[in-house]
């Protein structure tokens, strides 16, 4: 088998999964200069409802096939999600927005803490498996290989960055949500109103977060309430890759972070004779990190910002 | 209460006794504690001064020089790993420990300047999700540096490192005094408190130097602070060290205590658990960072009664105490914040800037010297 290739596969999907949170992060710092730190647990939310949907419906035994029970699933953890999104911009960030920018870091730490426990007092310690009701075959491309649902997960997350992109340019809440992130006071001014388009930014992001909550959970076949944090901060790592606030900064970075990672797994072992293995893929996003914002602070994408104090 | 407080600034008598009815009751408190709650709690006091040494050190760099630091659990787990490898069976070393606390100091000082050097030109967000990454790459090392040379054991971690003490006498053992048993926590409270005091007394010092005030004029406007002739880049790298060095300490101090180090220690909710501390009391004010490490080291402790208290109100556990104690954690941050948003005890400036942020600028718009 190519090892090369099937590592580029793999990257790709797991990157495009991280480019989905990365859009998160990256709308919301884009609009607010706050970093969301519970966005990762946003995700872990949206995995678990699915989830508990879709074990729901098998339990019942209805009979639809296992696509449409996903499919709910899936629509119940978006709603789910948004509502959370809303709800904690509402609580935690907005009665802050004048107050120093490390306070609304702690409500952000609180929040997390809140949804993690608030998961595994609902769901649980342990890990929750995603039942086999989605087609896994394999296809075979030049020696590697690819499954319907790594196609799957590669072509939602395309898709839906896509609409992101024509939902930011050319749609009049995207021009909204452009005129607030350059300049919030101004666009007030002009009639925007800028609560409703930081409420709609975080309930974007989350739907967004809900989908990758699903890709991620069956993706790797499971789901916990702790798998929100590593994630979270990959998907972070992702969207400074690209230059932070930047939404195809974001995607890029999303993607080459996924390359990245599973290419250093794969090549380690073999580059350092075996001394580091792959049980140091975590490692590569942050050595990644460190490394761009050293060499180019702004990230891949982003504009050189005027400093602020 | 702020009468109280201004008579003890001016009156020299009131002050010496409340200083000597404070040294007291720090002297009595294991005892007091003890006494009425059990040996657990003296344990948990322990810890209380552990935290507080730490959320001092964190405090030089995010309280004073304004560098917002994610990672500073890597510090302490530089320290406490240096301990458990010189001073534990897994290498055979048995160096002493006046020797290995102070080197655990440095080295952990060189790992901070290792981690500011190239991240000094970033700021605020930037520096800190780099110093985040820091402390998740050193935990992973710590992880998996067990093969092919085995170092640090990997996820087991070091056990039976030799306890705190000197000479041949442990202080975690426990001793006779007047006839009674008195178990090591006891002692460990004293070296603790006395080495607390000094890192107190060189914050306080710290503060009124020009080092310090060097750090605050960075912290307040760095193009400003270059301008009047500070070399901002080595004096951010000695805020580095300095807090580092703090942490160093403090994890040598944690080995011994616990006579036992593994990787999930020095996890990243530690890391935000110190930041908290700083944060919530208030940062860059000392009795305030004190609070908050008092407070956040106690609160998830005191919510351990949550089990027994659910089963004298409903007769019986509703929800695991367990999972109960860190959502009540999670919600008493972000109520904290959203009411006291300069910490719980800022100091005076800080809290006549918050103050004045929300009155005046209706006012200043009527001359706008901008223009």
């Amino acid at each position: 088998m190519d090892i090369f290739l099937q590592q580029l596969i793999n990257g790709l999907v797991l990157g495009s999964v991280y480019a989905l949170i990365a859009l998160g992060y990256t709308m919301v710092y884009g609009i607010l200069e706050l970093i969301n730190f519970a966005h990762g647990e946003v995700v872990m939310i949206g995995a678990m409802v699915t989830l508990a949907v879709v074990n729901m419906l098998m339990a019942s035994g209805v009979d639809i096939p296992g696509i449409m029970i996903v499919a709910t699933g899936l629509l119940v953890a978006i709603a789910v999600c948004m509502a959370l999104g809303f709800a904690i911009e509402r609580i935690a960030y907005r009665p802050l927005r004048k107050a120093p920018r490390l306070a609304p870091l702690i409500t952000a730490i609180g929040v997390s803490i809140v949804l993690q426990n608030v998961a595994m007092i609902i769901w649980g310690r342990q890990y929750i498996s995603f039942p086999p009701i989605l087609p896994m075959t394999r296809h075979d491309i030049g020696g590697a290989g690819i499954t319907d649902l790594q196609i799957f997960i590669f072509v939602l997350a395309l898709v839906l960055m896509a609409g992101l992109v024509l939902l930011v340019k050319k749609t009049r809440i995207g021009r909204a949500m452009r005129a607030t992130a350059q300049a919030p006071e101004i666009a007030g001014l002009m009639g925007v109103n800028v609560n409703a388009v930081i409420s709609f930014t975080f309930i974007l992001g989350s739907a967004l977060a809900a989908v990758a909550g699903l890709m991620v959970s069956a993706y790797y076949g499971i789901a916990h309430y702790y798998m929100g944090f590593l994630l979270g901060l990959k998907a972070f790592t992702a969207a400074v890759l690209g230059g932070i606030g930047n939404i195809a900064g974001a995607m890029l970075g999303g993607l080459l972070l996924g390359v990245i990672e599973s290419m250093a797994a794969g090549y380690i072992g073999d580059i350092t004779g075996g001394f580091l293995g792959s049980h140091y893929q975590d490692v590569f996003a942050f050595f990644v990190l460190i490394g761009v914002l050293v060499f180019r602070p702004s990230g891949l994408l982003g504009e050189r910002v005027a400093e602020r104090a | 209460m702020p009468s109280n407080w201004q008579r003890l600034k001016s009156d020299r008598r009131a002050a010496h006794v409340a200083f000597v009815a404070l040294g007291l009751l720090l002297a009595a408190a294991p005892f007091l504690v003890g006494a009425s709650l059990g040996n657990g709690w003296v344990r948990i006091l322990d810890f209380v001064l552990l935290y507080i040494m730490l959320a001092l050190g964190l405090n030089i760099v995010v309280g004073y020089a304004g560098l917002l630091d994610l990672g500073y659990v890597a510090f302490y787990a530089v320290g406490a790993y240096l301990y458990a490898l010189l001073a534990s069976p897994h290498f055979g070393l048995h160096l002493p420990v006046w020797l290995i606390l102070p080197l655990g100091a440095l080295v952990a000082g060189l790992f901070g300047m290792m981690l500011g050097a190239p991240t000094l030109r970033l700021r605020g967000d930037y520096l800190a999700i780099v110093t985040l990454g820091f402390g998740e790459i050193i935990r992973i090392f710590l992880n998996n540096l067990n093969a092919p040379v085995n170092i640090t054991n990997g996820p087991q971690g070091i056990s039976m490192i030799d306890p705190l003490g000197a000479g041949g006498i442990s202080l975690s053992q426990s001793f006779e005094l007047f006839g009674m048993q008195v178990p090591g926590i006891y002692a460990i409270y004293y070296l603790f408190l006395a080495l607390a005091l000094l890192i107190v007394f060189i914050s306080l010092r710290l503060q009124d130097s020009r080092i310090g005030r060097a750090w605050v004029a960075i912290r307040e406007d760095e193009v400003a602070a270059e301008a009047m002739g500070i070399n901002t880049r080595n004096i951010k790298l000695l805020a580095f060290a300095m807090g580092a060095s703090f942490g160093g300490i403090s994890g040598g101090l944690f080995a011994g205590f616990q006579g036992f180090v593994s990787p999930e220690s020095f996890n990243l909710m530690e890391s935000i658990m110190i930041l908290c501390m700083v944060v919530l009391g208030g940062m860059g004010h000392i009795p305030g960072v004190i609070l908050g490490a008092i407070l956040l080291t106690v609160l998830p402790e005191a919510l351990r009664y949550i089990g027994p208290l659910q089963e004298a109100l409903f007769g019986r556990v509703v929800v695991d105490p367990a999972d109960l104690r860190m959502l009540i954690f999670g919600l008493a941050l972000i109520v904290v914040m959203i009411f006291r948003p300069a910490g719980l005890w800022p100091s005076k400036t800080r809290r006549r800037e918050f103050s004045s942020e929300a009155e005046v600028p209706e006012q200043e718009a009527l001359y706008d010297a901008k223009r």
